[in-house]
């Protein structure tokens, strides 16, 4: 028994990246960044406005939250919807106690079916982000060029349509991507794209339109990862939250500027019994001197005046 | 297939000869960082898909990738200040990656042994001259970039075939980090060579604690400061070994770091604690109870 030879085979083995859609970079050994008002952390609050339709087909896989029993799935989908309704209200409350406005990561499909909603986003001076068609229309290989250029289309002529606000940020729905998925955003005049992972920082895609920048969106502390998946309490999801602040913040008085985001879903974070979790995490980290609230688009555009 | 991997005797646990480490010191501790580089599309092993998702993931490549870029940093750090040196457990192609990283690890005194190529390609299925292959590049590799001779070896992503032990034994390594099988090293029985098993630990590694137990980080930092307690305590008696296996994408996440450190510092602030790298431990086992641990062992009987 033996492998192909192209097992070992290291055709990509090089300096940098296996690929070309970014630079390789170390996050210590940047330029400090200097956030407007000399701030030690942008803070960015990334609600995300999902719709999971009934009859979802899942493919290429089910996205995290999607519906799970027998068709019909009332309980899932009721719940999902629940966020929509009740739970987002929670959290535009909690973050008015400290001023701060969301970037708020909607499905087409939301603003098609809540308009009111929509509005309510854009009455609090919330940036709103292009989060897809709904969360059954992932971006993935199955799909060709021109059905996924047909989808991004869509879901940035409605969000556009539906706030009046340019929309220059995405994130794909589950954070998955085609091999294509990168050049259509950037040519369809994105700013930035919030589905990599790897960093702590805004930094530049090679993507076509030579100017989508990736936003530091986490998975892993997230109200649905920490609550959900892992099944820790909201108490541990506050002192998760505050301790990313405490050291966040401890490292910008050495290496400059950090973004802080925190991504919510209003289904899983909007609950009663979780919302003060928010409430106490926000407390903790507004009542420190040098945080600065701020939208996606707001943090992208001085991090890139600080590049200069 | 065998049925017992045939690579260690029994050797109960109260009645061995006993180990002094260097300096009266209670517990050998170690810190194994895994310094990976995962391919976004690696070819496929016909026995595993690297990815979770259908290809690209970039969701999972990303969050793997988090490590070199930031994580990796913030893990030095906390290394540095509680004085520990790593025993990185080396993706040997991140020489060629990410030189910088390496650089960072030589330059505190780190030990480098071999995590196989890439965190994507896997052992299964490799004939022996493959196997060789992957083991010589391993060795070149890391000489080359770092001028060290290769010791120790844990297979990428715990991945074998049945010769893999005994062609990195033969090939001149001197210790494995792949069986789980005790708290002090052991040898292992293999064709040709000499070889020790030093204990790694799946139960303390990051990987197991966040992606597969989904603990919170201020419970890690319990569960290592409970392990260090006991196996310091048994080290009166007898030397114990304590190891934990870090990823950078995971500890490294600003989130845990201070809980890490927290558990860290605890550990290294005890006197008897010898801080050691899987070399080092290697070498004092072979050097003074390898022979006796393997007289005192009991052959495996099995019923037929």
């Amino acid at each position: 028994m033996s492998l192909a030879p192209e097992q070992l085979a290291y055709p990509q083995r090089r300096y940098g990246m296996d690929h070309a859609l970014y630079d390789w970079s170390m996050l210590p050994r940047r330029k400090p960044v200097l956030w407007p008002n000399a701030a030690r952390i942008a803070l960015w609050v990334v609600p995300a406005l999902e719709w999971f339709p009934l009859n979802m087909k899942g493919v290429p896989f089910k996205p995290p939250g999607a519906m799970a029993t027998a068709y019909p799935d009332l309980r899932h989908y009721t719940l999902r919807d629940y966020g929509n309704r009740v739970g987002i209200f929670r959290i535009m409350q909690a973050l008015a106690l400290h001023g701060i406005r969301a970037s708020v990561a909607v499905n087409a499909a939301v603003a098609e079916r809540y308009p009111a909603l929509i509005r309510a986003c854009v009455q609090r001076d919330w940036e709103i982000i292009a989060n897809g068609q709904d969360m059954d229309h992932l971006h993935h290989a199955g799909l060709s060029v021109a059905d996924e250029k047909k989808q991004i289309d869509h879901t940035l002529a409605v969000l556009r349509g539906a706030s009046g606000q340019a929309v220059r940020g995405w994130l794909s729905p589950a954070k998955s991507e085609s091999a294509a998925t990168l050049d259509l955003l950037g040519a369809a005049g994105l700013d930035y794209v919030c589905d990599w992972v790897n960093d702590d920082m805004p930094y530049p895609m090679h993507a076509s339109g030579g100017k989508l920048h990736a936003m530091p969106h986490p998975i892993d502390i997230d109200d649905t990862t920490i609550l959900v998946q892992n099944h820790h309490s909201e108490d541990d999801f506050r002192d998760q939250l505050c301790d990313q602040f405490d050291v966040l913040y401890r490292e910008s008085a050495t290496q400059g500027g950090r973004v802080m985001a925190i991504s919510l879903h209003p289904w899983v974070i909007g609950q009663p019994y979780r919302i003060q979790a928010l409430e106490q995490a926000l407390a903790h980290i507004m009542g420190h001197q040098g945080v600065w609230a701020a939208t996606g688009c707001e943090i992208l555009d001085a991090w890139k005046s600080a590049q200069a | 297939m065998k049925r017992d991997p045939g690579f260690y005797d029994y050797l109960p646990y109260h009645g061995r000869p006993a180990i002094r480490w260097p300096g009266d010191a209670r517990v050998a501790f170690w810190v194994a960082p895994n310094i990976e580089f995962y391919e976004l599309n690696p070819p496929k092993n016909p026995a595993r898909s690297a990815w979770a998702r259908p290809a690209p993931d970039v969701l999972n490549y990303a969050y793997r990738d988090y490590g070199n870029r930031a994580g990796f940093w913030r893990m030095l750090d906390a290394m540095k200040r509680c004085n520990v040196r790593g025993s990185v457990s080396l993706n040997v192609a991140v020489c060629d990656h990410h030189p910088e990283v390496i650089r960072a690890c030589a330059d505190n005194g780190w030990e480098f042994y071999s995590h196989g190529t890439y965190n994507t390609r896997y052992l299964m299925g490799m004939d022996e001259a493959q196997e060789r292959a992957v083991i010589q590049d391993s060795i070149d590799t890391i000489k080359k970039h770092t001028g060290q001779k290769l010791d120790g070896w844990l297979a990428p992503a715990l991945t074998y075939t049945d010769n893999t032990l005994d062609l990195v034994a033969d090939m001149g390594l001197s210790y494995v980090c792949d069986l789980f099988h005790d708290d002090q090293p052991g040898p292992v029985k293999v064709k040709r060579g000499r070889l020790t098993s030093v204990p790694y630990s799946l139960e303390m590694n990051d990987v197991i604690v966040y992606n597969v137990n989904l603990v919170q980080p201020r419970r890690y930092a319990e569960i290592l400061k409970r392990q260090f307690d006991r196996l310091y305590a048994e080290g009166e008696a007898s030397g114990t070994v304590m190891c934990i296996p870090l990823h950078p994408y995971l500890v490294g996440q600003p989130y845990r770091m201070d809980a890490f450190e927290e558990a860290l510092s605890y550990i290294t602030g005890h006197d008897k604690v010898w801080l050691a790298t899987g070399r080092e431990i290697a070498q004092h086992f072979n050097d003074h109870y390898f022979d006796a641990f393997a007289a005192a062992a009991h052959t495996v009987g099995e019923a037929s």
